[in-house]
């Protein structure tokens, strides 16, 4: 029989579809299930109410406020010395085994395991600095995890700015400094700052690094200092679906969907200020 | 004075553009500092091939063997089921969807890889655990299977955008010749794109594949952590990640418990610094 061309090509694109659906379904699914079973956890006294009855009622407040303490606190570690960082690798630096070296760091800092970060964070933050476990720690943790992810997209953004904005720039008399200040970082400010919250969402959904740099288990009141230990919303999603028996699966679902709300939304201001920036980019 | 503040402001770029360099550092140092200690009681030899891993029990036996091997079974059942499902659909998405099918499908992996892996656990606990133990009659489905189908999920994502990267940067006139020499797509696609970028795909694989290695909340919440050398891949299995996770909360500071956790975790910086040395070379061809 010969073979025939179309039909082998047939075959194999529709295989190739099926391996698409295989991703691509079960994600809707995931998405889907948590929005639909997590909603009717949703109230109001849910989001402001702390923690009751060992958590099996009650709401999140606390972990809430945790998660977005820790964020606040890696973001505002990490964006000056990630902004710098490619600043450093887009303006000045030249393509010398320097340049390769700090290259290849920054692709194994993103490649660190999660939990190794934890190791290190409790090394040398908790028991070395003698912070013990508290937001600071973790925020830090956290804030050094995030940062390959943070260089790597205002790079980018700062590469994209054409070398003529930056001639012409110089032409006039401006200093180096004076042309990335006034001309390219505010041409990359929409990628850095979606490098910024997918940073967020990143640093607010990790459970990991937190675990023992940061996270309580159980703590039904608001933390008093950057030297206390918060609840964090992954982490108690974690305790609340393996560490507690019989909590009602309201809760848990509730809890995973205010988590995946967090960091979706994030990512969709990234992707809307990208696709703007895309529309409105002058060259 | 501005020639001061300028000077000042470039050293200052210069040392944050050291910070990675500084913090990988850093982390190693910090891993040996905790890490090395364990050697004192154990040696190298009898903790990585050790079968026995009583961490608690006196005198403790520190034999990451069966963690070792728990973290390979799941690893390599997950690159089974993500590496072909991956390709695939990064091939899809590089050469057959058309265009606004592709935007709606790479928001879709996107949206996979935003999902935090706790969230990924915990939907694998309620859904993919109880089917897994329904459909193979075992007494529980906290299996290494579960945790590698859950794993395979979350290499994707890697594997996926990175390989699309590959595909989509082959020349356009390696196309256009297989096709003006009466090719059809799928044979140019197999006989040239794919071939042309074999760097960039297998970076793709490998990079996915240390994602699996380092992944650890969902791992440890549907793989049934028994810390046993694993017979099958239908047994509760626990990985190095896990293992690290669970038990370092009740690991007291100072002890050889806590000492061999910081040991498990050099092994785990070796193994993620290897992968992402050997993947970025595929990448640039150059050191």
């Amino acid at each position: 029989m010969a073979r025939n061309p179309y039909r082998s090509q047939k075959i194999a694109f529709f295989c190739l579809l099926l391996a698409t659906l295989f991703i691509v379904v079960p994600v809707g699914m995931i998405v889907v299930v948590i929005i639909k079973k997590g909603i009717a956890g949703i109230t109001w006294q849910f989001l402001t109410d702390v923690p009751r009855k060992g958590m099996r009622a009650g709401g999140i407040f606390p972990a809430i406020v945790g998660t977005v303490y820790l964020v606040t606190g890696a973001i505002s570690f990490a964006l000056p010395i990630g902004l710098f960082a490619a600043i450093y690798l887009s303006e000045y630096a030249k393509g010398n085994f320097l340049t390769r070296m700090i290259k290849l760091a920054i692709v194994n800092l993103a490649g660190v395991p999660s939990v190794v970060y934890g190791l290190f964070g409790l090394s040398l933050f908790v028991v070395f600095f003698k912070f013990g476990a508290s937001i600071l720690s973790g925020a830090l943790t956290l804030g050094i995890m995030i940062l390959p992810l943070i260089i790597t997209a205002s790079r980018e953004a700062l590469e994209s700015v054409p070398a003529s904005f930056r001639e012409a720039s110089l032409s006039l008399g401006a200093s180096k400094w004076q042309t990335i200040r006034h001309i390219v970082l505010p041409n990359a400010v929409p990628g850095i700052l979606t490098g910024t919250i997918l940073g967020l969402g990143r640093a607010a959904g990790e459970t990991a690094p937190i675990l023992f740099t940061a996270a309580a288990f159980y703590l039904p009141r608001l933390p008093h200092s950057i030297f206390d230990q918060v609840m964090a919303l992954p982490y108690h999603l974690y305790v609340i679906s393996t560490q507690v028996p019989n909590v009602d699966e309201k809760i848990r679902y509730g809890t995973a969907l205010v988590l995946v709300f967090l960091v979706l939304v994030m990512n969709l201001i990234a992707v809307v200020i990208r696709y703007q920036f895309r529309k409105k980019k002058k060259w | 004075m501005r020639k001061i503040k300028e000077f000042l402001i470039e050293k200052l770029i210069l040392i944050c553009g050291l910070a990675s360099i500084f913090f990988v550092g850093l982390i190693f140092i910090f891993l040996l500092k905790e890490g090395l200690a364990v050697f004192k009681s154990v040696s190298a030899f009898a903790f990585l091939g050790g079968s026995k891993w009583y961490p608690i029990s006196e005198p403790p036996q520190l034999g990451i063997l069966p963690l070792i091997l728990g973290s390979l079974v799941v690893t390599v059942g997950a690159a089974i089921i993500s590496i072909p499902i991956g390709v695939g659909c990064a091939v899809y998405i590089a050469e057959i969807a058309p265009l606004k099918i592709k935007e709606v499908l790479k928001a879709g992996i996107e949206l996979l890889a935003a999902i935090p892996s706790v969230v990924l656990g915990f939907i694998g606990m309620i859904t993919l655990v109880p089917l897994v133990k329904k459909v193979f009659h075992l007494p529980t489905g906290l299996t290494a299977l579960s945790g590698s189908i859950m794993l395979a999920f979350m290499a994707m994502p890697t594997i996926v955008s990175i390989a699309e990267d590959a595909l989509y940067s082959v020349p356009k006139n390696y196309k256009e010749g297989a096709f003006a020499l009466g090719a059809t797509h799928w044979q140019t696609i197999y006989r040239v794109i794919l071939p042309a970028a074999s760097r960039g795909i297998l970076a793709a694989i490998m990079l996915g594949i240390g994602r699996v290695i380092g992944e650890t909340m969902a791992v440890m919440m549907i793989t049934g952590n028994a810390a046993v050398i694993p017979k099958s891949i239908l047994v509760p299995v626990r990985t190095l990640t896990a293992t690290i996770a669970a038990e370092m909360g009740e690991a007291v500071v100072g002890s050889e418990h806590y000492f061999a956790l910081f040991a498990i975790g050099i092994v785990l910086f070796v193994i993620s610094f290897a992968i992402n040395v050997t993947a970025d070379l595929c990448l640039h061809e150059r050191i």
